[in-house]
Parts: structure tokens; C-alpha cells; sequence
């Protein structure tokens, strides 16, 4: 995540401070302490700018600070310079600003690919080839009346028009857009909303919830077949806590706020939610309660069904709502679960009542190589098992961990001292590992100190029993820090030939190996069988543990050259590999949701009767398909 | 569809430079040199070595096997800790202990045997190179067919020759109790498997897990023989279905990624065994497997028995034959290691797998002249065979006929182009000198004279002997029956029910396949097609026109429409006579044991009596298979109180069964029902 702080210290005790820093990101400006928590009446008046509004992230015209056809900051990107070593630009993350010397090894290795053979993507956005809005006129002139700030303008809704899944951004970057929003409405507060969607249930208009749009289920496309008038709904201007609640240990917020701000501004008050999905720079509350996201560190704070209390959803039938705040109630199927994944089908989400917790007072990585995949994925079990999984540990495969070795950067403390450690682990520790065989696992341990340091010597200790070796905190930490900077990788790729993804499930214990052979395998063969002309990289990582079983996330990318149609070959991979999946007992969606790219397996996912009730919620909550989004079913 | 699995573009004359005598070498170079060759194979990859020791533990450590023990403990009362060793006993005496030490000194042996007894030994370059690669990326099996004991080892051989991992093989368990070679072959990666486990659950459950730990672990490629047996009558086997679900639960579970099944189709010019099987199917009963047996058996190493052909298929993958056969999710809501029935549909995929597997052996497999001639001679009356003799002259040219029409339906001869057919044809029948002799421009059934000579035989001895003679005759026709079999049933129909209209002939071709399911090998699920593909065959050759609702006979392929009716014939009559036995007053519940010989005499009475013309009626496979097939047209129902497996017969089930197959009941009488089967 990025970061002001550019040094870095290896100061041990110094790190939970230090953690503060990097999750306090991306201000442009300091924070003025007190403004960060208030009880805010709202003021929906769009046409005024709202001082208080300015340390926000997330601008309305989100083109001001993103890219408009790939991840993240328009500053950051990574890029092979003229000597044709890869850099990454920018001030905001630890790598900004390095050279990563070993990645064109690696990148030309591993795709065959070559520096000679770009695919630039088209630079600026056409917006002549954007289609005109259809609008309802009625639906606008009331809107206008409300004084809620709205846009007709092509860039702003070619935004919102897409989230991250690789067919989005391959069309984006080739300058091609399908069916946009007609309108973008920026909505200030929950009864901006109320009035929004009466004005939309009354005009027959088509709206589309917009969080942080880091969707990766094709779930903020907008149906081609739609012939109203289709307004995104942008809840980033719903940003603010609106209380927290110190007794309980509770914050009442905005469900517009996207990750770092929550985080950062809960900090400052000593307080955090622990809910850090890997897209938390951008993604939303709301986004995060409509696919029922999950954190990095669920193992300590619970995933987004653990952590919410309370929820506030606009629906076209009224506001649905609990009339307490009851830790637990016994009240028939819980509403919640209604909404929680509901992918913007039935309403907007607009307030949320979260969990939260005092800051950690230290924080500690940890990394362990094992031999080979299979001893790792016995430590996680085995970890599982005596319940001490720590707040994070993730376990990389072989190809995982060659390409976090390829990723580090020619200078900086943290990285050296990785470099030397490991060249000295080969030499000596790990004589008889196999480098082609071996994976590692990265580690995050939270808490006060003392039991940190136990917690840490138990695990370490069921890692030796299976013949896992420490291998350092700077490599656990820097496992992690690349997880921002991952992201942005995806766009370096694409102009070079090489598309990829990543996908992922969850899956019982007794299956994980088995569901990470075949589908890696599988991967390899599809593309074999579809004239892909370089081996893909087809790896895989277990992200999360659970008394039951795991979360598995697989990396797909290839070497497009020679193909005419990449992007449909890319689709029938994943498709044919989420069929592997479905097939060895993984899940449809561990967190990223159905959207319409899963859509066809949920039938057979959750059984006809399921798909009847949720269909009949559906029908009664949004009869006219207001929320027509056309999402899960 | 099937055209996929099978190796195109290859049937015909076989082109020898794809095959290499393996003999060759051996006979210039030093047997110790090659039994002492360094081996370095490429293993399969994607798991680690393990030993035999390693293995039996994985085995014992099992959940599945842990659950079975629990479930027999209850079940029988005794402890887990008694019924865990009754499995580790179990385990002991199954399982292989894979040497390269053993490899060795068996590739010495079988060196020296192997040059005594055949001339030449051919093997495919090409299937070995798939097979190198194959075994390399996944884990394989080798499924070979058996027609001789000399088989055994002949794949471990080729393997080892050629730098290829060598296999773990299933084996019976008489050939465990052999003094010494038992645990030679246990070394050289045999596993053994009692013959008759009927419903012991350790037992199973024990040999399963062993077999899925070896698939799992990629442990060696593992060989087995999907026919379950040695064939005694050189014609393919109904698969038996139970090593080949243990074999294929692995990848339905999701354990693998993939498994490769290897077709392999050996085939000899002679076969060792000729007679002892013929002796056997007439109900002389066989010798225990001992190391004395074999010994005693080296008389016959002194004969002369040709060239064997080993043709290892192309591989198939698993994943890709099963795609839309079977769901693999049916596995993700009970543990997978729970003891469960399979599904209908996993049985179903298993059947069809297996019985596909059965068929492109038999297109695998090679031809000899001496074949097309053994089918020719069958169909002589025997007394032509017995005391006119053949006329040497026409036997040529109808087999030079035959050889046509076989390759027209697309056979694999073994007629090399290059000797004059004369030659080819001589050579074949002197190979066989224990069966026919040429005398004069004629060719005579040979038969034993040893015995005659000691005393006057009865003439029920008489037609015991001929029927040696004419038993071996036709397990050389056997090795081509599959090339002909569709359109010889369809030929059937055409003459059993006169009939022209398409439909009508299909529902007889049906009542045919179903009849004699356990005759000849038809892939479940495939009646039309195989109709299609007979109706196909019978147009090629001229014998038939074929529209949409008629097939009607032209003129100018009588010769073949009469030959292959012929072929079918001593089925048909043989059927016959058993239907008769069992449609006769006083036979109502009856043994196996009883029935054999009931039937033989009564065939041998027909056979004397001049009533009936084949002596196959006599082969003890042809009544088993009568007996199944009945059963499976519920003509015939297992008493299931019975503990010596009595019989009940349904005699108005079994005569209208007859009367179908004459002709008396129209097939417009027969309810169709084209996939009843199924
Ligand atoms: C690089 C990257 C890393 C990621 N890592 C994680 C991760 O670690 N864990 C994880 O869970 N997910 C992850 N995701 C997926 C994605 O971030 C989550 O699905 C996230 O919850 C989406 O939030 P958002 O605010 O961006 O929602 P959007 O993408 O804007 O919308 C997602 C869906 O929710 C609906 N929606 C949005 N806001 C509301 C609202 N207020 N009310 C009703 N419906 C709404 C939209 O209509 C849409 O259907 C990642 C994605 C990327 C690109």
C-alpha cells in the first residue's frame, strides 16, 4: 500500500509504528485530526465544494488522480525504462521509484516474451467513441431538483462503467467501450439515496450501485440488452464516520468510505476494523458488504459478515433495517445475509454499523520455506487444526515464490537484507531443498508483544515438524507490501503481449492439493489445446485458512502472440478452469462474487430451490427490476 | 465418435518398418549385456519416488481403509486392532516388491526363452515413444491383452530394453503359490490377486486401496489385464469392471490431474497353449499352476511358434474419454475416502471405458494368414476336414478372397508384401503342422494319434478328438471375429428374417448383440452405430443396397453375405442345441456342474446322430456364455437361496428365445428396445 514515507526503518520495535505509516497512504495533504470523526448531519448540496471533504481519497472525478484504462494512481505504473530494466513510477509506495532488475529475466522467461514486441494501449480517451446517453428526461428534471450533483459526461461514465475483470481493461485500452451508464449520480448521504432510487423506482430507471468499481466479476458491467436508462449510482461521496461508539466498540459509517480512508482515519483515533481486502486502497464498505469481501487478516478480525452489526439498505420497497444492535439475535434467517452479497441486485447500501478494535500495539512478519507445496499446505492444515493461525499466512507455490524473488528492487534496506539472507539460506539452510520444489510461506502476527513472540515460537514450531524453515521477517514483509504493487503488474504485461488473471475458491481441507494440481494443470493444457504458443504461468497460492478448509487463489497469465482473438481464448481458459474447480469440490466464489461472469454456475452452485428464494426476495424487494444490474441470477 | 480413439490410417497390410524385432539385437549381441544395461528411465513427474515400503504404509495408514476396518470391526465383532492385521496380512501377500536386481535377471531368462521359442518379436517403435513421453506426465496404465502365459513379462521386458519405467502388474494368486517364481515375479512388480473374492469387504477394500495408492502416487506405470483372465479361446473377454473402476477412481475422485490408459495388443502366430486350452474348453481339466507344470511344460519350448507382434497403442487420456460421461461433483459432499457403491453413472463410464478399451485391442491386434485359413477350414464340412481332405487349391484362393474382403473392412494383416502368397499361405500351414497337414494337394485335420493307436476309441471319443482339433481351429478364427462380426450379424438377420425393411433388421441386429453379448465385444451404448457402421460394411463389398427404410441384397456379394453367415453359424447352432437341453421335460433347476456335461452329451449325440454340424457346441466357454446370457435375458434366474449356485429355468422365456433366433417369431413380434441394454 502506498505510502509518504519513503525510508524505511528496520527498526523491529519500531514496526507497528511503522505499519501506521504505511496504512495512513495516500494523503495528499496531513490530516486535521479532529475532523476525521464527526457526527455529520447531511447537506446535499452538490454545486458547493465540501472543505471537509478534501482529504477523501477518492475525488468525483475520479479521473483526476486513476487510470482510466488500468489499476490504480495515474503516477504509479511499472515500466521497462530505456535500458530496459523495469521501474516503478510514482512517490506513493515503498517500491516507487526503484528498479526491479531481475523482472525482465523473469517477465521474458516466463512468457517468452520480449521488450521488442509492445502493445501499447490507446493513451487518451475518445470520447466521441463513447454512445451518446439515453436519458429520462423526467427522471433528470426532478433529479436537478433534488440538487444531488450528477453527470452526463462521457468520461465520467466510462468509469463507471467497468471494474477490473481482464476483458474491462483489454477493451479499455484498446479504446472500445460497449453499453456506459447514461448518468453518473453522486449521492452525499443516506436520504440523497432514499430519494434517488423514489425517483428512479417512479421514472423506470435502471440503476447501478458504483462503490470503489474494483468489482472483478463483471458485475458493474451494464447489461447490453438494458433499454432504459442506466444511472450509476457513485457512493464515493459518501465517505465520512458518522460515529464511533468507544463502549461498544462499534463505528458507524458511510458505506461510500473506501478502505484506507476508514482505516487511516479510525487509526488516528486508535482504532481500526482490521478488514484490509488486498484492494482496500479503493474498494468501498458498501462494495465490500454487497460481495461479502474478505480481509487479509480475517483470522483475527473475521471476514465482512464478522465484522458488520448493523446495516442500512435503500431498497424500491423502503429501507430495510434491524431495530437494534444486538450482538447476535435469533429472529428467523438473518435479513443481513440478505443484502451481504446481494451485488447491488436489490438496493444501495448505505450506512454500516462495523466492529471495531484498538489498534494492535505490535505487529511482526514472519516467512517459512518448506521443501515443497505439500508440506506447506500440511503446515496450514495442522495450523488450522490447533486454531493458531496467525492474523495472516498465505502460502506461494514454487512459481509464486521465483516471482516474488524476480520482484525485488536493486536498492533498499528492507530488500538488501532479504538478498543477502537468502543467498546465505541456499549456501547453507536450505542445502537439499530443491529451488524448483520449495515454497514459502509469509506470516503477519498481531497483538501485544508477549504473545506475539509465543504465538510466533507455535507456529514456527508446527512449521519445523514439517520441515518448514524460517527464512526472515524482511521476506514476510515484503510479501506483503508487494501485495499493493501486484496489482499495477497486470497493466506492464498487457503491453507486452501477456494478459493474465487471478481467480479464486474455497475448498475443503482434504482437497487443496488436489484442487491446485489439477486447476494449474488444467490451465496449462486448455491453453495448449487453444494454440497459446508459450507455456502460461499457472500458479497458485492458499490465502486463507478455516477450521473447515482453505482459500485458494491461482494466477493465470500467457503470452498472447500469434492469437487473434486473446481475449476469448483467456475467457475460455478461466472458464474451463473454474469448471476444474467447481469439479474438485472448490467453491463458486470464496469473496470476489458471482457478478455475470459466474452467473451460469449458480444454479447448480445453490440448487433450484435456492436459486427460487433468492429469486422470490428479488421480486419482492425489487419488482421492477430497478437494481437492474442483472448480477447473480 | 470412436474414430478419435483409434489409430487411423493404419489398418491394412502392416507396414513392418514401423515394427522392430526385438530379437534382433539379441541375437548378435551378449544376453548378459542387456540384462546387465544401465536403466535410466524418466519417471513420471509429478510426484515423488517412493519404495515398496513406503507404499504398503500409505496403504495401511489409509482413510478409507481406516473406516473399513472400523465398519468390519462392528460388523464382525472384533477388534480394530485384530482386523487391522487380518488387512496387513492381506497386504503382504499382494503386494509387489519391484527390483531392478529381479528386472534383470528375468530379462536374462526371458532373453534366452524368448529366442527359443519365436523367430522374431515386433514391437512399435512409435507406441513406445507415446508411451515414454506419456509416462512422463502422467500416471499410465498398461492394459495389454492375454492370450498366452509367455505374455507376462514380455511389456517389463520391452520396457526395461528400452529404458522405460517398469510396470507393477496385477497378477492371479496361483502364481504367487509357484515355489520360487512366485517371488521372482513378486520382485519383478507383480501384485497378486486372489481369484475368487466374492464378498469379502477387507479383502476389496484392501485392493482397492492398493491399486489407487499406485494411480495416486504415480508410484510405476501399473499393468493389468482388463479381461480379468487368459482368454482360452483367443477371442476378447467381456471386461470385468472391478481393477478398472479401482484404477479410474483416482481421476473421477480428483486425486489426479489425468491417467493415461495404454491399449496394448500382443498377438501371436501360434499360440503355446493351443492345446492344453482346446483340452480344457472340452472339459480336461488344467493343470495347477506349480513350477513342476511349467517344467513339464518345456516339451512344448522345443516347437517352433513364429512371431509374437506387441503393438502398444496410442494413449489415451482419461480426462478426455470421460468428458460428459461422468460428474465429478457427485464426489464433493461425502469425504471421498467414505466406502461408498459407485454411482450408476460412474458404473456406466467404467463399463463403456473398459469395453472400449477391449475393442481398439482387438483392432490393435494383428492378423496371420493363418486366421483368414483357420475360417475357411471351419466352414469346410468336417468330413471334407476328416477324410477327403481340403483341396489345397481352393483353400488359396478363397483365403486370397478372404484376405480382400478383410482389409477391406479395414483389418491389420500380417501378410507382408514381399514373399509370394503361396509361400506366405505354405509357411503358415506348416507353422500349424499340429493342426493341419498338407498331403498331396489337400489339407487334412490333424488329429491325435497317439490315442487312437493304443486302443479302439467309442465314437464319443472320436468326436472328442475332432473336436480337439477343430476347437484350435477356431480360437485362430477367434483372433479375427472382431473384424467381422457386425456385418456377419447383420448378414444373420438378412438371412434368419428375410426380411428387406431397415427397422426390422435392426431390431434382430439388437436381439443379436444382446444374445451374444458375452460372445463378441460391443461397446455399450452403440447399437445404431454399430448397425451403421455394419450396413456400411456390407454396401462395400457389393452384398447389399441400402436406402433409407431398406437394405436388399444384390447379386454380386453373395460369396460374402454366405461367408459371413457361415462365420456365425456354429454360434448360432451351438445356442441352439442349449436352448433345446434346457426347453426339455426334467430340467427345471440345475447347477453349473450339471449342466456342462448334460449339454455335452447331448451335443455329442446331435454331433453323432449327424443332426448337428459344429463341434463348438462341446467348448465349455460357448455354454458358460449361453448360461449368461440367458441370465441376462432373465430366460434364466440365479436361485439365490441356493449355495451351489442352482439355476432356475423360465422354459417359455428360453423357447421363445429359440424361436426368435430360427426365424419362427417375426421381428416385428419383438418389442425394440434399442438401448435396453443400458
Ligand atoms: C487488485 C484487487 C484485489 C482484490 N482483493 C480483494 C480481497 O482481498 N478481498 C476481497 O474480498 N475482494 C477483493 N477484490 C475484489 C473487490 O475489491 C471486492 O469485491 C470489493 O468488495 C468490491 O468493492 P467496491 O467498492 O470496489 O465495489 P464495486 O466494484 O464498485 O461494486 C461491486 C458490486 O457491489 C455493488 N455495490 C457497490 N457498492 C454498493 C453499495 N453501497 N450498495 C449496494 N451495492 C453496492 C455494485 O453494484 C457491484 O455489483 C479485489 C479486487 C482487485 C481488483
Amino acid at each position: 500500500m502506498a505510502s509518504n514515507s519513503s525510508g524505511g526503518s528496520s527498526d523491529r520495535q519500531r514496526i507497528a509504528q511503522q505499519r501506521l505509516r504505511i496504512i495512513a497512504g495516500h494523503l495528499q495533504r496531513p490530516v486535521d485530526g479532529d475532523s476525521a470523526i464527526l457526527a455529520a448531519e447531511c447537506k446535499a448540496q452538490g454545486s458547493k465544494p465540501d472543505t471537509s471533504r478534501e482529504e477523501k481519497t477518492v475525488p468525483r472525478r475520479r479521473q483526476e488522480i486513476m487510470k482510466w484504462n488500468g489499476w490504480g494512481y495515474s503516477d504509479s505504473r511499472f515500466l521497462f525504462n530505456k535500458k530496459g530494466q523495469a521501474e516503478f513510477t510514482g512517490k506513493r509506495y515503498r517500491l516507487s521509484g526503484m528498479i526491479i532488475p531481475g523482472l525482465k529475466d523473469w517477465f521474458e522467461c516466463t512468457f517468452g516474451a520480449s521488450l521488442q514486441h509492445k502493445t501499447p494501449a490507446t493513451p487518451l480517451l475518445n470520447s466521441s467513441a463513447v454512445q451518446p446517453p439515453t436519458l429520462n428526461e423526467a427522471f433528470v428534471e426532478e433529479l436537478k431538483s433534488t440538487g444531488i450533483p450528477f453527470s452526463q459526461d462521457a468520461e465520467d461514465r466510462v468509469f463507471r462503467a467497468h471494474g477490473h475483470c481482464l476483458h474491462e481493461i483489454f477493451a479499455l485500452r484498446e479504446g472500445k467501450f460497449g453499453r456506459v451508464p447514461d448518468m453518473v449520480v453522486w449521492p452525499n448521504c443516506h436520504n440523497d439515496v432514499v430519494k434517488i432510487v423514489e425517483l428512479a423506482s417512479k421514472h423506470n430507471v435502471c440503476l447501478i450501485p458504483y462503490g470503489g468499481g474494483t468489482s472483478v466479476s463483471s458485475a458493474l458491467e451494464c447489461p447490453p440488452e438494458e433499454t432504459r436508462s442506466i444511472v450509476s449510482l457513485d457512493t464515493s461521496q459518501m465517505n465520512r464516520i458518522l460515529w464511533v461508539d468507544e463502549k461498544n466498540l462499534t463505528a458507524h459509517v458511510e458505506a461510500g468510505i473506501v478502505g484506507q480512508d476508514l482505516e487511516r482515519l479510525l487509526n488516528e483515533s486508535g482504532y481500526c476494523t482490521g478488514h484490509e481486502p488486498d484492494s482496500m486502497e479503493f474498494s468501498s464498505l458498501g462494495g465490500w458488504v454487497a460481495t461479502r469481501a474478505s480481509g487479509m487478516k480475517k483470522n483475527i478480525y473475521g471476514n465482512i459478515e464478522d465484522l458488520v452489526v448493523h446495516i442500512k439498505m435503500v431498497t424500491p420497497q423502503g429501507v430495510i433495517e434491524k431495530s437494534c444492535q444486538g450482538p447476535r439475535m435469533s429472529t428467523g434467517p438473518d435479513i443481513h445475509h440478505f443484502i451481504m452479497g446481494s451485488e447491488g441486485t436489490l438496493g444501495v447500501v448505505t450506512e454500516v454499523t462495523m466492529k471495531i478494535r484498538p489498534m494492535p500495539e505490535y505487529q511482526k512478519y514472519g516467512s517459512v520455506v518448506f521443501p515443497n507445496f505439500e508440506q506447506g499446505v500440511a503446515c496450514l492444515r495442522e495450523v488450522a487444526r490447533q486454531r493458531c493461525a496467525p492474523a495472516s499466512i498465505r502460502l506461494m507455490d514454487n512459481e509464486q515464490f521465483k516471482f516474488g524473488h524476480a520482484l525485488k528492487p536493486q536498492v533498499s534496506s528492507i530488500f538488501t537484507s532479504f538478498l543477502d539472507g537468502l543467498k546465505k539460506f541456499y549456501i547453507t539452510k536450505f542445502k537439499g531443498f530443491d529451488p524448483n520444489r520449495l515454497c514459502v510461506a509469509t506470516l503477519l502476527f498481531e497483538g501485544d508483544r508477549e504473545k506475539v513472540l509465543q504465538h510466533e515460537k507455535q507456529v514456527y514450531d508446527i512449521a519445523a515438524k514439517f520441515g518448514g524453515l524460517a527464512a526472515g521477517e524482511d521476506n514476510g514483509q515484503r510479501g506483503y507490501m508487494l501485495t499493493f504493487v501486484i496489482a499495477y503488474l497486470r497493466d506492464l504485461g498487457m503491453d507486452y503481449y501477456v494478459i493474465g488473471e487471478s481467480f479464486e475458491t474455497s475448498v475443503p481441507w482434504d482437497r487443496v492439493l488436489d484442487i491446485c494440481r489439477n486447476v494449474k494443470a488444467r490451465i496449462v493444457r486448455e491453453c495448449k489445446e487453444r494454440g497459446v504458443q508459450f507455456p502460461p504461468l499457472s500458479t497458485c497460492r492458499v490465502t486463507q485458512t478455516y477450521d473447515a478448509g482453505a482459500c485458494v487463489y491461482f494466477y493465470f497469465a500467457f503470452n498472447y502472440r500469434g492469437l487473434s482473438d486473446p481475449v476469448h481464448v483467456y475467457e475460455q481458459v478461466e472458464h474451463a478452469a473454474r469448471e476444474e474447480i467447481l469439479a474438485n469440490g472448490g467453491s463458486l466464489s470464496h469473496h470476489h462474487g458471482v457478478g455475470k461472469l459466474r452467473k451460469e454456475w449458480m444454479r447448480e452452485t445453490v440448487s433450484n430451490v435456492g436459486m427460487g428464494m433468492l429469486k422470490s426476495v428479488k421480486d419482492y424487494v425489487d419488482p421492477n427490476n430497478i437494481f437492474g444490474n442483472r448480477n447473480l441470477l | 465418435m470412436t474414430n478419435t480413439y483409434r489409430d487411423s490410417g493404419r489398418a491394412g497390410l502392416v507396414d513392418e518398418r514401423q515394427f522392430v524385432d526385438i530379437l534382433e539385437e539379441r541375437r548378435h549381441s551378449s544376453d548378459l549385456g542387456h540384462a546387465l544395461r544401465t536403466f535410466n528411465p524418466h519417471p513420471y513427474q509429478g510426484a515423488a519416488p517412493c519404495s515398496a515400503a513406503e507404499l504398503n504404509k500409505a496403504v495401511l495408514e489409509a482413510q478409507y481403509l481406516r473406516y473399513v476396518t472400523k465398519e468390519i470391526a462392528m460388523e464382525t465383532g472384533s477388534s480394530v486392532e485384530e482386523v487391522r492385521k487380518e488387512a496387513c496380512g492381506i497386504l503382504e501377500e499382494m503386494s509387489q516388491n519391484l527390483q531392478l536386481g529381479f528386472i534383470r535377471l528375468m530379462g536374462y531368462t526371458l532373453t534366452k526363452v524368448f529366442k527359443r521359442l519365436f523367430t522374431s518379436i515386433f514391437v512399435n517403435m512409435e507406441g513406445l515413444n507415446m508411451l515414454q513421453q506419456a509416462i512422463q506426465e502422467t500416471p499410465v496404465i498398461l492394459m495389454p491383452n492375454h492370450r498366452s502365459y509367455v505374455d507376462f513379462l514380455i511389456i517389463s521386458y520391452i520396457l526395461f530394453t528400452y529404458d522405460i519405467p517398469v510396470p507393477v502388474i496385477a497378477a492371479g494368486i496361483p502364481l504367487a503359490g509357484m515355489k520360487m517364481v512366485g517371488e521372482i515375479l513378486r520382485r519383478s512388480g507383480a501384485f497378486f490377486i486372489r481369484r475368487a473374492i466374492g464378498s469379502d469387504k477387507l479383502y476389496w477394500a484392501v485392493l482397492s486401496e492398493y491399486v489407487k495408492a499406485i494411480v495416486r502416487k504415480g508410484y510405476a506405470p501399473m499393468e493389468f489385464y482388463v479381461e480379468g483372465l487368459r482368454s482360452r479361446t483367443l477371442k476378447s473377454l467381456t471386461p470385468k469392471l472391478g481393477m478398472m473402476h479401482m484404477v479410474l477412481e483416482p481421476y473421477f475422485k480428483g486425486e489426479v490431474f489425468d491417467i493415461t490408459l495404454v491399449p496394448i495388443s500382443i498377438s501371436y502366430d501360434r499360440v503355446l497353449e493351443e492345446s492344453l486350452l482346446a483340452h480344457e474348453l472340452l472339459g480336461v481339466p488344467k493343470p495347477k499352476e506349480s513350477t513342476m507344470g511349467l517344467l513339464k511344460a518345456s516339451k512344448v519350448l522345443q516347437e517352433d511358434y513364429g512371431t509374437m507382434h506387441v503393438n502398444f497403442g496410442r494413449p489415451l487420456s482419461v480426462r478426455q474419454l470421460c468428458h460428459g460421461k461422468i460428474n465429478r461433483c457427485q464426489y464433493n459432499l461425502i469425504p471421498r475416502d467414505l466406502p461408498q457403491k459407485p454411482t450408476a453413472e460412474a458404473q456406466a463410464c467404467v463399463s463403456w471405458l473398459a469395453h472400449l478399451m477391449v475393442r481398439i485391442q482387438e483392432e490393435g491386434s494383428l492378423i496371420s494368414p493363418w486366421s483368414l485359413m483357420a475360417c475357411l477350414l471351419l466352414q469346410a464340412p468336417i468330413t471334407v476336414l476328416t477324410e477327403e481332405g481340403l483341396l489345397w487349391q481352393q483353400l488359396t484362393e478363397k483365403t486370397l478372397w478372404l484376405r480382400k474382403l478383410a482389409l477391406d473392412y479395414g483389418a491389420r494383416l500380417n501378410w507382408s508384401g514381399q514373399a509370394p502368397d503361396s509361400d506366405v499361405m505354405s509357411s503358415a500351414v506348416a507353422l500349424h503342422c499340429s493342426i493341419v497337414h498338407r498331403k498331396a494337394g489337400r489339407v487334412y485335420l490333424v488329429q491325435e494319434e497317439e490315442l487312437a493307436r493304443k486302443r479302439p476309441i467309442s465314437l464319443e471319443e472320436g468326436v472328442t478328438r475332432t473336436a480337439a482339433a477343430v476347437l484350435m481351429l477356431a480360437s485362430y478364427r477367434n483372433q479375427l471375429l472382431h473384424v467381422f462380426v457386425r456385418p456377419a450379424l447383420l448378414a444373420t438377420a438378412i438371412h434368419i428374417t428375410k426380411s428387406t425393411q431397415r427397422n426390422e433388421l435392426f431390431t434382430f441386429f439388437c436381439f443379436l448383440q444382446d444374445l451374444f453379448s458375452y460372445e463378441f465385444i460391443f461397446i455399450p451404448d452403440k447399437l445404431s452405430q454399430d448397425f451403421e457402421e455394419a450396413c456400411l460394411l456390407l454396401k462395400k463389398c457389393g452384398a447389399v443396397h441400402i436406402s433409407q427404410q431398406e437394405v436388399t441384397l444384390s447379386d454380386m456379394g453373395l460369396e460374402a453375405l454366405s461367408f459371413l453367415q457361415a462365420l456365425l453359424q456354429p454360434f448360432i447352432d451351438s445356442y441352439q442345441v442349449m436352448f433345446r437341453y434346457l426347453s426339455e421335460e426334467g430340467v427345471n433347476v440345475f447347477t453349473e456342474k450339471q449342466f456342462l456335461p448334460a449339454v455335452r452329451n447331448l451335443a455329442t449325440k446331435l454331433i453323432l446322430s449327424g443332426e448337428l454340424h459344429t463341434y463348438e457346441a462341446l467348448s465349455s466357454d460357448t455354454q458358460k456364455n449361453v448360461l449368461s446370457a440367458l441370465r441376462r435375458l432373465e430366460a434364466v434366474t440365479k436361485l439365490r437361496a441356493s449355495e451351489q449356485n442352482e439355476y432356475k429355468v423360465n422354459k417359455a422365456a428360453v423357447r421363445r428365445t429359440g424361436d426368435i433366433l430360427s426365424g419362427k417369431i417375426p421381428p416385428q413380434m419383438l418389442q425394440t428396445t434399442p438401448d435396453a441394454r443400458l
